[in-house]
C-alpha cells in the first residue's frame, strides 16, 4: 500500500514540540472555559476558567482525580456539551458559532472517539463496526468494509474482522473501537480512559497501538486517564484539580514511541 | 444506517422474537375475536339476509328482533295486500319448536312456515331433495348444519320422520341456510303446516312479506304501509340492522367482545412496548455513541422507526396468518362455519398495531432523542 491507513491528509507538518506562540496553531484552543451544572438550588462548578491549547501530532493526556472535571472538558472540546462560558476552538473553528447541525456534521467528520466501554454495536462485526463513521458520511458500505478491513488488519485483527464484539477480549474490543475512531481519518480523536477496562497487559498493548497509529502530524489525541503506567505514551500532560488546569507538562516526543 | 437498524434489531434474537410474538398474539387476538363477533352480530340476522325474494317486512310494532315478533291477525295480509305501491305480499310463521326423534330425544329448532302458493323465501341452495317437494303433505326441509345436529355422523338421507306436538314431518329436503346466532336447526315448511304443527286454528303470521311495485321506492311503500295499517314496515336492510342493534343493544356480547378485544389490544401494546422500549434503553449507549459520532437526531429517529416498522409489519403478517389458519382449519365445522376473517377487522388492526408501534417507538425515541451523547463518556 502506498499510502498511510491512519491518516488522511498526511503532509509536511512540523512535529516537533514548540513553545508557545512559536510552534503550529493549536488543534484545540480552550480559552477561559467555565462550565457549571444546575440541579434544583445546588449549582456545581465542573470547570472555572479553563485555558489551554491542544496541539497537533502529539498525544495529550489529561489526568487529575475522579470529578476534576476531565470528562467535562472533553466532552466541550469534542462538541457533546456546551459551555457556560469560555470560547472553543477546535482545528480552527468556533464551536459556539455552529449550528446544532453543523456541529454533528463536524464531529461526524472531524473527531474520532474512543470509549471506556468501547461502546461497539453488539449485533455488528468488527469491520461492521469500524466502517460505521464512513457509512455516516456518505460512503459506500463496500467500500466502507474494505477500508475498515485494511484497517483491522494493520491493527493485528485481520482475523477477527467477522467476529462480533461478545467473540472478542476486552483488549479486542478495544482495538476495534480504536480503528473506528480512525476510521475516516479524523484531525482530532478523543479518548475516555481507554485502559481504564483492561488488565494492564491488554492497556499497554492498546496505548502502544495509539501511540503508533493515532498520533499523526496532523491529528491531535487527546486521552483522558488516571492510569500513570500510560504517562510514558504522552507528549504532553494536563493536570486538572478542581475545575482547574493546574498544570501542564510537556514531554520531548520520543520516536521510538510512535 | 438502515441497515445498522436492522441488524441491532435482529442482533438480539430473543428480543427480536419477543417483539414480533407480541404484535402477532396481538394481531390474531384481536383479528380473531372482531371477525368472530362480527359473524355472531351477522347470525343474529342471518335469517332476514336469507330471505332475498321480498323487499320488506312488515310486522307488529312491538317486534325487537326477528325471532320475537308477536302475531298479527290475517286480515293484516289484505290491508297490506291493497296499499298502494305493494306487488305483492304473503304471510311468514316464525317459531320455535321441539321436535322429537324416533330415538326419543328432543331438539328445539327453528320453524319457518312459507306462505302455500308462492313458497316465497324458501331456500336457494339446495344439497337434497327439490324446494318443490314442500307441497307435499306434512314436508320440512332442514338446513345442512341442523341435518347434522339432529342426525350427527349420518350420511344425507331424505324421508327420515320427526315428531312436532304430535304431527308428523317428514324430511324432504336438506338446503345450505346461514347459521342462525341460536345455532338451532332450520325448518323450512308451508304455512299452513306451520299451523298444524304449532296446534294454532287461528293465524300464526309473525310477519308479511312483501314486494315494491317496479319504480316504487322500498322506503316510501313502509312509510306508506306502516301508515296505512299501524305496523312496521322495514326494508330487509333495516330489519336486518334492527336485529342486530337490539342485540347489540341488549345483551353482553359486544361488552365480552369487547373487553377481549380491549385485552389483545392492551396485552399485545404491553408486550411490543416493553420488549421495544426495554432494547432501546438496553441500546442506550450505542445509541449515545452514535449521536456523538454525528449520527443526528432525526437519524436515531429514523433507525428506531425503521425497527418498530419491522417487527409490526413481520408481527402483523404472521398474526393475520395464524387468524386465516384458525378460520381455514375451522371452516369445516358446522357450528363454525360462516365464520370467516373479516377483511375491516383486518384492516382495523392494521390501524391498532400502527398504533402500538407508532406509541412503542415514540415512547422509546424520546429517551434517545433527550440522551446527553455526553453521557457516553460517563463510565
Amino acid at each position: 500500500m502506498g499510502t498511510n491507513i491512519f491518516s488522511g491528509t498526511a503532509g509536511a507538518i512540523d512535529t516537533a514540540w514548540h513553545p508557545p506562540g512559536s510552534g503550529p496553531a493549536p488543534a484545540v484552543s480552550v480559552r477561559d472555559v467555565t462550565k457549571s451544572f444546575v440541579s434544583g438550588d445546588s449549582r456545581t462548578v465542573a470547570l472555572d476558567g479553563v485555558t489551554v491549547d491542544v496541539m497537533p501530532g502529539e498525544m495529550t493526556l489529561l489526568v487529575g482525580p475522579s470529578g476534576c472535571g476531565k470528562t467535562t472538558l472533553i466532552s466541550i472540546i469534542a462538541g457533546l456539551l456546551n459551555p457556560t462560558a469560555g470560547e472553543v476552538e477546535v482545528l480552527g473553528q468556533r464551536l459556539d458559532r455552529m449550528s446544532g447541525s453543523q456541529l454533528v456534521r463536524f464531529r461526524a467528520r472531524q473527531i474520532g472517539f474512543v470509549f471506556q466501554q468501547y461502546n461497539l454495536l453488539p449485533a455488528l462485526t468488527a469491520a461492521e463496526n469500524v466502517s460505521i463513521p464512513l457509512i455516516l458520511l456518505g460512503t459506500p458500505r463496500r467500500i466502507a468494509l474494505q477500508r475498515s478491513n485494511e484497517l483491522l488488519a494493520a491493527m493485528g485483527l485481520a482475523d477477527r474482522i467477522h467476529a462480533r464484539p461478545n467473540q472478542l477480549s476486552g483488549g479486542q474490543q478495544q482495538r476495534v473501537a480504536i480503528a473506528r475512531a480512525l476510521v475516516h481519518s479524523p484531525r482530532l480523536l478523543v479518548c475516555d480512559e481507554p485502559t481504564a477496562a483492561l488488565d494492564a497487559n491488554s492497556g499497554q498493548t492498546v496505548l502502544q497501538l495509539l501511540a503508533r497509529v493515532a498520533v499523526q502530524p496532523d491529528r491531535a489525541v487527546i486521552v483522558v486517564t488516571h492510569d500513570n503506567r500510560i504517562f510514558r505514551y504522552g507528549q504532553r500532560i494536563i493536570t486538572m484539580n478542581d475545575g482547574r488546569i493546574e498544570s501542564v507538562s510537556g514531554l520531548q516526543v520520543t520516536n521510538s514511541l510512535r | 444506517m438502515n441497515r445498522i437498524a436492522v441488524q441491532m434489531l435482529t442482533g438480539d434474537s430473543v428480543k427480536y422474537t419477543g417483539l414480533i410474538f407480541g404484535i402477532a398474539f396481538a394481531t390474531l387476538l384481536m383479528t380473531q375475536q372482531i371477525s368472530i363477533f362480527v359473524g355472531i352480530m351477522g347470525r343474529t340476522a342471518s335469517q332476514v339476509a336469507d330471505f332475498r325474494d321480498s323487499d320488506l317486512w312488515v310486522m307488529d310494532n312491538r317486534t325487537r328482533f326477528i325471532d320475537e315478533a308477536p302475531v298479527i291477525p290475517d286480515s293484516d295480509l289484505q290491508r297490506i295486500r291493497g296499499v298502494t305501491g305493494v306487488e305483492w305480499a304473503v304471510p311468514l310463521h316464525n317459531s320455535q319448536v321441539a321436535a322429537r326423534l324416533p330415538d326419543g330425544n328432543y331438539r328445539a329448532l327453528i320453524l319457518l312456515g312459507l306462505d302455500d302458493a308462492t313458497l316465497v323465501g324458501a331456500p336457494e341452495k339446495m344439497v337434497a331433495g327439490m324446494q318443490g317437494d314442500l307441497r307435499q303433505p306434512d314436508a320440512v326441509i332442514i338446513d345442512k348444519a341442523g341435518y347434522e345436529y339432529m342426525w350427527p355422523g349420518q350420511p344425507f338421507e331424505l324421508g327420515k320422520e320427526l315428531e312436532i306436538n304430535d304431527h308428523r314431518a317428514r324430511l324432504v329436503g336438506i338446503c345450505e341456510a346461514s347459521q342462525p346466532f341460536t345455532t338451532l336447526p332450520i325448518l323450512y315448511t308451508r304455512f299452513s303446516t306451520a299451523l298444524s304443527f304449532n296446534q294454532q286454528k287461528r293465524s300464526a303470521m309473525n310477519f308479511v312479506l312483501a314486494k315494491a311495485a317496479t319504480g316504487v321506492p322500498v322506503e316510501e311503500v313502509c312509510r306508506r304501509i306502516s301508515a296505512e295499517t299501524g305496523l312496521l314496515a322495514l326494508s330487509n336492510r333495516d330489519f336486518f340492522w334492527k336485529t342486530i342493534s337490539y342485540f347489540l343493544s341488549s345483551t353482553g356480547i359486544p361488552v365480552n367482545f369487547g373487553i377481549t378485544i380491549m385485552l389483545g389490544f392492551i396485552v399485545g401494546a404491553a408486550i411490543t412496548g416493553q420488549t421495544f422500549y426495554l432494547f432501546t434503553i438496553e441500546n442506550l449507549k450505542q445509541f449515545g455513541a452514535l449521536k456523538a459520532m454525528g449520527v443526528t437526531n432525526g437519524g436515531i429517529l429514523r433507525m428506531i422507526m425503521l425497527q418498530a416498522l419491522i417487527v409490526g409489519l413481520i408481527g402483523y403478517g404472521i398474526g393475520i396468518g395464524l387468524t386465516a389458519a384458525f378460520f381455514r382449519a375451522t371452516s369445516n365445522i358446522t357450528h363454525l362455519a360462516g365464520l370467516y376473517m373479516n377483511p375491516w377487522a383486518a384492516g382495523g388492526v392494521a390501524v391498532a398495531v400502527l398504533l402500538i408501534i407508532l406509541a412503542t417507538s415514540v415512547l422509546a425515541s424520546l429517551k434517545v432523542l433527550f440522551l446527553e451523547p455526553a453521557m457516553v463518556f460517563r463510565g
